[in-house]
């Protein structure tokens, strides 16, 4: 198992081939030692780059800036649950972007617009919330309110509720973990509203819980604040 | 080739200075939210950066081109993905011209006669590049001090795969070393040069 840390440098300079590379992002999702060293060994390839900058043809500025004028940023992975829309239209929004990021749609996803209803893909979160097996935990946060997780093993999927809490400070974000067997805990998705429905990215099915930290804007790799809320999943259903 | 000789006049390219990361940083925040004139910004203090490292991948300057364009488009759009904790916004846009350039040369690469493929990716810089290597300045002459503190076999490693664009078995097979050596040396390297410029801690 020793070996594959031996990857970073030849991961971080795209020396792998395909399939190597897979394994090793898979490994690297689950192994903060070798994220951190590849962050810093990423940042020292990138330095190699400048030995060779040089002006770039004009031409190329005006058809970047051409292209990105007739396409739309992508949003940040977990969205909110809009208010005054009916509650499912919330959950279709958070379970597209799930859904979008889950099947690794790659270096040209789908230009998401959020007016579009997509019957096939409206009821991620109604699933897991009416699944034979699905299980939930409430947990009080820190400062007021609660988080509730509703986690269904058979679909690997959970949904995690705010309600009540403060406005996440200017600069912060509310940011979802799961906490894996081993006491790690993965990201699963942030959002800058203090309520709503979130279907969390991540193995739901193997989780043995998931809880809610305050973050810098972006999210983080792993926590840097206690949590607010955290539930504790009981044995699986 | 069809760059034309270096003026006397010509400025030095504006790349990125230590102290422009962090605006780097939040002039990508600011096109995860849809500002194109900070996108605008962003591109011209990393395009010489971007574009030099393709150029020095792809060899080719159309295809050059068509690389760096794709990499700012998925920048932008990917723009809500860039997690300052996790590193700078130049490693994160070069990591994106970088994968993309690899890929190119090697789908390019499956439709290529073998030896035309060597001379490719051949890793001596042609007479050409030479005014490239001049322009950088300052920044560039930090990154060689830092790369002369590798050894040998380090760079060499290094230079296929990180500018030859080889995968760590064809650097292994063109240098006659085992796999485990070639990984070595390209980790080991990587990480001499990461304590050498003090970057990614």
């Amino acid at each position: 198992m020793s070996e594959i840390h031996a990857l970073s440098g030849a991961y971080v300079t795209n020396a792998l081939d395909d399939i190597e590379r897979a394994a090793f992002e898979h490994h690297l999702a689950g192994c903060t030692a070798c994220q951190r060293e590849v962050d810093g060994l990423r940042e020292a390839a990138a330095e190699l780059a400048r030995s060779v900058a040089a002006p770039p043809p004009p031409a190329l500025r005006d058809r970047v800036l051409v292209d990105i004028g007739t396409s739309r940023p992508l949003p940040p992975k977990a969205l909110p649950r809009e208010s005054r829309q009916p509650r499912f239209r919330g959950l279709l929004v958070a379970a597209v972007v799930a859904l979008l990021a889950a099947s690794g749609v790659g270096y040209v996803a789908a230009v998401w617009a959020p007016w579009e209803q997509q019957s096939a893909h409206l009821t991620a979160a109604d699933q897991i919330v009416a699944a034979a097996d699905a299980q939930r935990w409430t947990a009080a946060a820190q400062d007021g309110g609660s988080v509730t997780v509703t986690r269904s093993s058979r679909l690997s999927a959970a949904v995690l509720t705010m309600s009540g809490l403060p406005a996440a400070p200017a600069g912060k974000v509310y940011e979802f973990w799961l906490l894996k067997p081993d006491q790690s805990l993965t990201p699963a998705g942030t959002t800058s509203l203090p309520q709503g429905d979130f279907v969390l990215d991540g193995d739901a099915a193997r989780a043995i819980g998931a809880g809610v930290t305050l973050e810098p804007a972006g999210g983080s790799m792993a926590p840097t604040t206690p949590p607010i809320a955290f539930v504790n999943f009981g044995p699986r259903a | 080739m069809d760059e034309s000789p270096r003026q006397a006049s010509e400025e030095l390219p504006a790349v990125a200075s230590p102290t422009e990361s962090a605006t780097l940083a939040g002039l990508l925040g600011a096109c995860a939210r849809g500002d194109e004139a900070a996108f605008a910004r962003f591109y011209d203090l990393t395009a010489p950066l971007a574009w030099g490292l393709a150029r020095r991948v792809i060899r080719d300057p159309s295809e050059a081109e068509e690389v760096t364009q794709e990499a700012y488009l998925q920048a932008w759009r990917h723009a809500s993905r860039f997690n300052p904790d996790r590193g700078s916004a130049t490693a994160w846009l070069l990591t994106i011209v970088h994968r993309r350039a690899v890929d190119r040369v090697r789908a390019d690469d499956a439709s290529t006669r073998r030896e035309q493929v060597y001379l490719r990716r051949a890793t001596t810089p042609d007479p050409d590049e030479t005014p490239t290597l001049a322009v950088a300045g300052l920044e560039a002459h930090r990154v060689r001090t830092a790369v002369a503190t590798l050894t040998d076999l380090q760079r060499e490693a290094i230079e296929l795969a990180y500018f030859a664009g080889y995968t760590h078995g064809e650097v292994a097979a063109l240098l006659g070393i085992p796999l485990g050596t070639a990984k070595t040396r390209i980790r080991d390297g990587l990480i001499r040069l990461r304590d050498a410029l003090g970057v990614g801690s």
